[in-house]
């Protein structure tokens, strides 16, 4: 076996990733660094985050205000510590973006433009058009490349950590190109893989979020946060999921129902007015707009088309030259997708799993329990987005938390002796697992989509914008049932050359873990708070959930809760009041 | 309207084939489907052997170009509707080696797209606080360059690609383009020196077939013609005014 090494190691290539990888090379030119991406770095899926990204910049803001917009959005279960330091670096990792060549929107003067954006008070969202990830992508990756002391493995799938005397140390992954089984040792490793989407049906998220960073680290020991808030982004278009951003809100777009009634008068978010007011009525925050979806489509004031329920977005009353300028991408992805032009014509919408506020925990440096194990960006849970995170939030956090974590884990790297010599056997034991587990393995009954498609009804049924104990319940066995029936699969490609077939079967497994997670968490939080609402129980309950919930993986594979506390340093828990 | 269409997909597993081959599916049709949905129909439920990358399925992250019917598209983006009656003929880009089934090597093309410095190069420092001012009109002199996604359909319709491996191709030099007319950007003589070698830009002989197949309009054709008469120009000066040439 082909045995790598190198002094950081950073999984995945996305915003998060890249951000860090360049931070040890930046602060720590004398050690080695590498990504390992099961995609090519551009395609990670940062590149499809549209709307923009939020950080202080203009004279009339304060960090204070980010602060508390994040929090109240967060419904009182953001680390507030962390969110502090969030936005006091916001600006700079944002400037540095821009010196490196991300083309922001402009100013007539040439200032950096900012935009308005659902549960801010004040306007302060950086945007590249309606093309943000993508562009803050491309300008990371091409960066990247200017670091002589990043490597990069593309295309190679992570399978598991090795960990040896208490600390990881490194990852087995497969050589997409030869199906070869190579280990790579490293002092320190940052998780950067990204959401878990893809346990959803009906999600914005790309094929590749499995949660696989997730579940690597949940097997490997560290324990997962607050996996039960799942973020409904409001508009999403219908059967493919493919998102319109918050921005078409921000700009002055309507949320209507099938009476052409601007529906969230009616759930205390303000009044109706032409143009948009901040923190009000279509710039609510996102847990609220998809439940009051829920809340229309059970009053039958919703449209019902072949793809379920929708509503309208309305944004032909800004006119094709604002729509050209700002929303561009708004305007392809409808003329391609749903075929309407949304300068003539509303856009039918529907709410659709986005972002996963929950992930791998990590403390305000981006370190989990797991001595050598970071993480950073959507995988990890540091906590900045508490139980609902603000749009334009989630790059920023990419930036400023993938910087951090490279930080301390060059610091870390530099400080640890030698791989230990044992974690080659480990890898010989990975292989054989996969070797014998997936492709020299006869007799299995049981087909990948099969399996997934029951995964999706399960988490929708039960983990979808209202839940209650006994469906939750219900979802536990099932997919227990499922996870059993997973050691069954049959593969059809038992080739060593690029086979995405025993990818996919890896990647189920992921998600299987992970789904786990989010229906136990969902079902111990006997609450309401922000994205988790329990039908059982309305309300907040501060008492016994102003805490974060800690998924550990029992000795038996099955998830172990604890709870853990909240920091709150300035902003006791007060109640969210949007629209007054 | 049709109830199936076929699709015949190339298919070349190196352990089997000494060769590619074609192998046709019957699927369901429908209006909303694209080619992709098509193909992870066939992986679900037909066969599960069958290769192909693809990640957003929304025209954006890049992995999913392929010929269909002879053409580079990106397979997300381009719908069965548009094939009736079928068969719909699915093969892997041209011009780059196939690694398996309609999975391509994108090597050369990551190795040319580091050769040509895509980031912001400058002499002197960052502005110690604040931003480098770029008006709106000077962000729209590259910004349609910046939309590239690397997706590589340009290369596998390109010729002259085709013939000479070693032209570093539409992509890249669109991309060079987006540098050297960024505001914030200095570079553009260091670039020059990739881009005026031998493998640049003088073996474009404006096909402008890239610019006719990429899904972003990027427009890579006008990147090259724009750049040979800054390239040119920049030739002409340096034997007139010889001390001042940059």
């Amino acid at each position: 076996m082909d045995l790598f090494s190198c002094d950081v190691l950073v999984v995945g290539g996305g915003g998060a990733g890249l951000r860090a990888a360049i931070a040890v090379a930046e602060g720590n030119p004398q050690l080695s660094v590498a990504v390992i991406s099961k995609v090519y770095p551009m395609r990670s899926h940062t590149v499809s985050a549209e709307g923009g990204a939020a950080a202080v910049i203009k004279a009339d803001d304060s960090l204070d205000e980010h602060a508390y917009d994040t929090i109240s959005g967060g419904d009182w279960l953001c680390d507030q510590d962390a969110v502090e330091a969030f936005v006091r670096e916001a600006p700079e990792e944002m400037l540095r973006l821009e010196h490196w060549g991300c083309p922001w929107s402009r100013e007539p003067d040439g200032h950096i433009a900012v935009r308005p954006f659902g549960g801010m008070k004040i306007e302060r969202t950086w945007f590249a058009a309606d093309k943000t990830g993508f562009h803050l992508l491309h300008s990371l990756f091409q960066t990247s490349l200017k670091y002589e002391a990043i490597r990069r493995y593309d295309e190679f799938f992570v399978t598991r950590l090795l960990v040896d005397d208490g600390r990881c140390q490194g990852v087995v992954a497969i050589e997409l190109a030869t199906g070869q089984i190579r280990a790579i040792t490293a002092r320190a490793v940052i998780l950067c893989t990204g959401g878990c989407g893809k346990v959803f049906p009906f999600t914005t998220n790309a094929n590749i979020k499995n949660g696989d960073g997730m579940a690597l680290a949940y097997r490997a020991g560290a324990p997962l946060k607050d996996m039960e808030f799942v973020q409904y982004h409001p508009t999403g278009l219908p059967f493919t999921g493919i998102l319109i951003t918050e921005a078409a809100r921000a700009e002055g777009g309507w949320l209507l129902n099938k009476d052409g009634y601007r529906y969230l008068q009616d759930y205390d978010l303000g009044k109706p007015t032409p143009t948009p007011v901040l923190r009000s009525m279509e710039l609510g925050p996102r847990d609220r707009l998809s439940q009051c979806f829920i809340k229309e489509q059970e009053k039958e004031r919703t449209f019902e088309g072949p793809y379920g329920h929708y509503v309208h977005l309305d944004i032909r009353h800004l006119g094709e030259k604002v729509i050209d300028s700002k929303l561009p991408f708004v305007r392809e992805l409808c003329l391609k997708y749903a075929g309407i032009d949304p300068v003539k014509e509303m856009i039918p919408v529907r709410p659709v799993v986005h972002y996963m506020m929950g992930g791998i925990h990590t403390d305000i440096h981006g370190a989990t329990p797991l001595p050598g194990l970071y993480a950073a960006g959507e995988a990890a849970c540091v906590s900045i987005n508490g139980a609902n995170r603000l749009g334009s939030n989630s790059l920023t956090e990419l930036l400023v938390f993938g910087a951090r974590a490279g930080k301390a884990a060059a610091a870390f790297a530099a400080e640890q002796a030698e791989p230990s010599p044992s974690l080659l056997a480990q890898a010989h034991d990975e292989q054989r697992r996969i070797e014998a587990g997936f492709l020299r393995k006869s007799g299995g009954r049981e087909k990948i989509a099969a399996l997934r498609t029951e995964m999706h009804q399960i988490m929708e049924q039960s983990a979808g914008i209202y839940r209650t104990e006994s469906v939750l319940k219900d979802a536990v066995g099932r997919l227990q049932r499922l996870r059993t029936r997973s050691q069954d699969l049959a593969l059809d490609d038992d080739s060593y050359t690029f086979n995405t077939e025993l990818i996919a079967a890896l990647e189920l497994s992921y998600m299987l873990d992970v789904a786990q997670t989010i229906v136990h968490s969902a079902l111990e939080r006997r609450e309401s708070r922000g994205s988790h609402q329990r039908t059982d129980y309305p309300q907040r309950d501060d008492y016994k959930f102003l805490a974060h919930a800690l998924v550990w993986c029992g000795a038996d594979g099955s998830p172990r809760i604890e709870y853990h506390p909240v920091t709150i340093t300035r902003w006791p828990p007060g109640k969210r009041v949007y629209g007054r | 309207m049709a109830s199936t269409i076929a699709l015949t997909v190339a298919r070349y597993r190196p352990e089997r084939e000494a060769a590619p081959i074609f192998q046709t599916y019957d699927i369901p049709f429908r209006k909303d489907w694209v080619v992709l949905d098509g193909l992870n129909h066939i992986k679900d439920t037909q066969d599960g052997s069958l290769s192909f990358r693809w990640s957003c399925r929304m025209g954006v992250c890049g992995s999913c170009g392929m010929k269909v019917n002879g053409t580079p598209k990106l397979t997300c983006a381009t719908f069965l509707s548009d094939y009736l009656p079928g068969p719909v003929r699915v093969e892997p880009l041209d011009y780059f080696p196939v690694v398996r089934d309609l999975v391509v090597d994108l090597s050369d093309f990551m190795r040319k797209l580091r050769q040509v410095k895509p980031w912001i190069i400058r002499e002197e420092e960052s502005p110690a606080d604040g931003e480098y001012l770029q008006t709106p009109e000077q962000l729209d002199t590259y910004k349609q360059f910046s939309m590239c996604i690397n997706c590589m359909l340009c290369y596998s319709a390109c010729p002259i690609y085709g013939l000479e491996p070693s032209f570093i191709g539409p992509a890249v030099i669109a991309l060079a383009q987006r540098y050297n007319m960024d505001s914030r950007d200095q570079g553009a003589a260091e670039r020059h020196k990739i881009l005026s070698e031998h493998d640049g830009i003088w073996q474009c002989t404006f096909v402008g077939e890239c610019t006719k197949v990429c899904p972003k309009h990027v427009d890579p054709a006008g990147a090259i013609q724009q750049y040979k008469l800054t390239s040119a120009t920049r030739w002409v000066k340096s034997l007139l005014l010889p001390w001042s040439a940059r």
